[in-house]
């Protein structure tokens, strides 16, 4: 009965949403105020409805109601209450319903949240979100329905995917997908604008806040992502360059820049069409994410789903949400000319570079992902991109990149006037090269090319991003958050790049064969291998190796990595062990056993890795702050400034 | 310098840069792009010296090998119709099994052993490696790369 409820309540949400999309766009190219005014309470009712309806299959779940198909496919009885939550998101049909809800949640904000706006163009932006929401919603309803029977019900189910059962993992997909889906705000705001030809930028300080909360969101889930692979996967590695990461990570780069690019146009009115397309962008490269992961196209642990019609309704919803938009774009973007100019050094040329070398870094990861699955469809071989590729295509564009933000983040808005930092930033980038020598060489024994390079930017990065602070001493007051924000995402992507160089140029990883006893040596520290025992779990049994860490003779950490067979069946799982300092990782996964006593190992040590995470925390961090500025909250009448307005005064961007 | 001006430089700059850097990336590119190969292909001479590619096959019942205590490990890879000896150091995957599907990166020694530097098993139970798979239905027509 329950199952039935919650599909029923889709199809309602279906007929809400298509209402949306009506009244939306058809009230306000006709001008009815009623029609416009539907469409509010339409959002609602589809808002209510998906909670209804991913109430319902929650509610299955944790009532292990096996007569659903979907529930018997990812959960079983021996699963705990929590993992028994987070399988209605972990697989095809429930990740959908995730994103139809979130779809919807995010379109009640923006009717809730946008009272400064006029009514004609909120309508439209109702308008265009309840398309999308129709196009997902007939997806799951036509092709993947969560609410599927069994005839007759199963016994038992089939668990979830034993690497899925953790929390952060439990968390990453909402996550990832409250970003991906909040790019849809961004979009639906770029397509009103071209609908009505707006020719003012208010928009953009419309749209600002709703990217940057995207943004963020994407942001927190990729991290958890590659924070989970790094334990999880047993392997230590914190990304894979897999098609599915990349998925995730072209619309964040594309986001990226979307967020710089709604900045110039704001504040300076430049770059209109530009930050048009750069939303319509976004959106789509998270709907190819979308394509990419649920088609089946691609082969990894995230693709589960292998059925053609899916792959074919999400190719053709990609291509009219594409196409639709760009036909859009060609046909009113020419009305939008920037008429002010800039010059070489002021703020927006930076934000220009950052753009140029975003979209480069998207457009080259973009190529590493299709190719192959282009050479496949044409039959002309089958080929994978390796990492080190994507390596050089990231670091290529990241490096100049960091190296102009220092200077970015203090140029000023229209003129060559790089701010009171102009004299010091020489000083600052020389004491950035000598602090990047000396770590090298007295932290880590060795001075290496790359790894010079990388500590260098990430130093002068936050070197630049505390500047400000500094400069001003005590007397912060009355800084915008928009300043805060700024500062913490800058001196995050310092934070960032300094993890990055020191695992990427300074880590050690050696698989070994250590029987009780053994000791192998990494990087000055002992791993002594204690032998291994049998120990049981709430749904595993595992074989659990005891390694010692030392140094200089001193024991300071125990670490237990283990082998686990899961009660529902058949793969085994590595869980690591993990020593985690400020400064270091010490990583032991357990291999095999391979007679006479030994056991495969893999030991590592992998310096501040840590610091990629926590910088990427910064970085969403930074967004929150941004997107709680004042000024967005403000209710300025729209036409209150003038395109072009200046607001170089104001410091932050 | 007029504003113009000006611009017309740093879109030249931009221009110029991008141009660079696409030119070192696809260069990159080139370089680790790495093609599949079966088996049979492997012995009929199609798959390069001196150059990683991927070998994918079923690893053979029976052919896995290892000193006891040594994380030298060789086993056969086949594809029904031809099989490559292998050889790896390493830690494997969980999913390695004799009998299942395997996909290995590295290169072909002069002995015509390929030595690993990296094994993939499937995924879980119901996963063939595409690749894999294609090969196996079609042993005599040397798999879907060509």
């Amino acid at each position: 009965m329950i199952p039935e409820l919650g599909h029923f309540a889709l199809i309602l949400a279906l007929l809400l949403a298509a209402a949306q999309a009506f009244f939306g766009l058809v009230g306000a190219s006709r001008g009815n105020v009623a029609w416009m005014r539907a469409a509010q309470p339409a959002v609602a009712g589809q808002w209510v409805f998906l909670l209804l309806s991913f109430g319902a299959l929650v509610w299955s779940f944790i009532q292990f109601d096996f007569s659903v198909r979907y529930v018997a496919m990812t959960s079983n009885s021996l699963l705990p209450l929590f993992y028994r939550i987070a399988a209605a998101w972990g697989g095809h049909e429930g990740s959908l319903l995730l994103w139809g809800t979130m779809l919807a949640t995010w379109s009640i904000a923006v009717a809730a949240f946008s009272r400064s706006m006029p009514l004609p163009y909120k309508s439209r932006v109702l308008g265009v979100l309840g398309l999308v929401s129709m196009g997902f919603l007939m997806f799951m309803l036509f092709t993947s329905s969560p609410f599927e029977r069994l005839v007759p019900a199963a016994a038992e189910g089939n668990d979830l995917n034993p690497l899925l059962q953790d929390v952060a993992l439990a968390i990453h997909p909402p996550m990832l997908y409250l970003g991906y889906v909040g790019f849809s705000v961004a979009f639906a705001f770029a397509c009103a604008t071209l609908i009505e030809g707006r020719l003012d930028v208010a928009w953009a300080r419309w749209a600002r806040p709703w990217t940057l909360a995207a943004w963020l969101c994407l942001t927190i889930g990729i991290t958890l992502g590659s924070w989970w692979a790094y334990y999880e996967l047993g392997w230590g590695g914190y990304w894979f360059w897999d098609p599915v990461e990349n998925a995730s990570f072209m619309p964040w780069l594309m986001g990226a820049a979307l967020i710089h690019s709604l900045a110039v146009t704001e504040k300076r009115g430049l770059f209109k069409s530009w930050t048009l397309l750069l939303a319509v962008g976004a959106f789509s490269l998270s709907l190819l994410g979308t394509f990419l992961v649920r088609s089946g196209v691609l082969v990894s642990v995230h693709a589960f789903a292998t059925d053609p019609a899916r792959g074919l309704f999400i190719l053709g919803f990609l291509v009219a949400v594409i196409g639709g938009a760009l036909a859009l774009y060609t046909w009113r973007a020419p009305v939008l000319k920037s008429d002010a100019g800039f010059e070489l050094l002021s703020r927006e040329a930076f934000v220009l570079f950052n753009n140029a070398l975003l979209v480069a870094a998207t457009g080259l990861i973009l190529l590493g992902t299709l190719y192959p699955l282009f050479m496949d469809a044409m039959e002309l071989g089958k080929i994978s991109v390796g990492p080190p590729y994507f390596g050089v295509a990231f670091l290529i564009p990241m490096v100049p990149l960091l190296l102009l933000l220092g200077v970015g983040m203090h140029s000023s808005w229209k003129r060559s006037h790089i701010g009171p930092i102009g004299r010091l930033f020489g000083v600052l980038l020389g004491a950035a090269v000598v602090l990047a020598l000396l770590v090298s060489k007295f932290a880590y024994g060795q001075v290496h090319f790359m790894g010079v390079v990388g500590f260098t930017v990430a130093f002068w990065v936050m070197g630049s991003a505390l500047y400000e602070p500094i400069r001003r001493g005590g007397n912060l007051r009355g800084l915008p958050a928009g300043f805060w924000g700024m500062t913490l995402a800058h001196f995050g992507v310092g934070l960032f790049a300094l993890g990055i160089t020191g695992v990427e140029s300074y880590r050690i990883e050696k698989d070994i064969s250590l029987g009780a006893g053994d000791v192998t040596e990494l990087s000055g520290y002992e791993f002594r291998f204690d032998g291994t025992k049998q120990v049981r779990g709430p749904n595993y049994d595992a074989i659990e190796g005891t390694v010692v860490l030392s140094r200089d003779g001193k024991a300071f950490k125990t670490l237990h990595p283990q082998k686990r067979f899961y009660a529902s069946g058949g793969n085994a799982m590595t869980e690591a062990g993990i020593h985690a300092t400020p400064t270091r990782d010490l990583f032991v996964a357990l291999g095999e056993d391979l007679g006479a006593g030994k056991w495969s190992m893999r030991v590592q040590y992998k310096p501040l890795i840590r610091y990629i995470w926590l910088g990427a925390l910064f970085m969403a961090l930074g967004g929150l702050v941004s997107a709680t500025d004042r000024r967005y909250r403000a209710k300025l009448p729209a036409t209150a400034r003038a395109p072009g307005g200046t607001m170089a005064g104001e410091g932050a961007r | 310098m007029t504003p113009r001006r000006k611009r017309m430089i740093a879109v030249a700059a931009i221009v110029i840069g991008v141009g660079a850097a696409t030119a070192v990336a696809l260069q990159a590119f080139q370089e680790n792009i790495m093609y599949f190969y079966s088996p049979s292909q492997v012995t009929g001479g199609e798959a390069p010296r001196g150059r990683a590619f991927r070998l994918g096959g079923l690893v053979t019942t029976g052919s896995l090998q290892r000193t006891p205590g040594s994380i030298e490990i060789n086993f056969l890879v086949t594809d029904n119709a031809e099989t490559i000896p292998v050889k790896y150091s390493g830690l494997l995957p969980d999913l390695f099994r004799e009998g299942q599907g395997v996909i290995a990166h590295g290169k072909l020694n002069d002995g015509g052993v390929f030595v690993a530097d990296e094994v993939l098993a499937k995924h879980d139970e119901n996963y063939m490696p595409p690749e894999v798979a294609d090969t196996l239905k079609t042993p005599q027509s040397a798999g879907g790369a060509s």
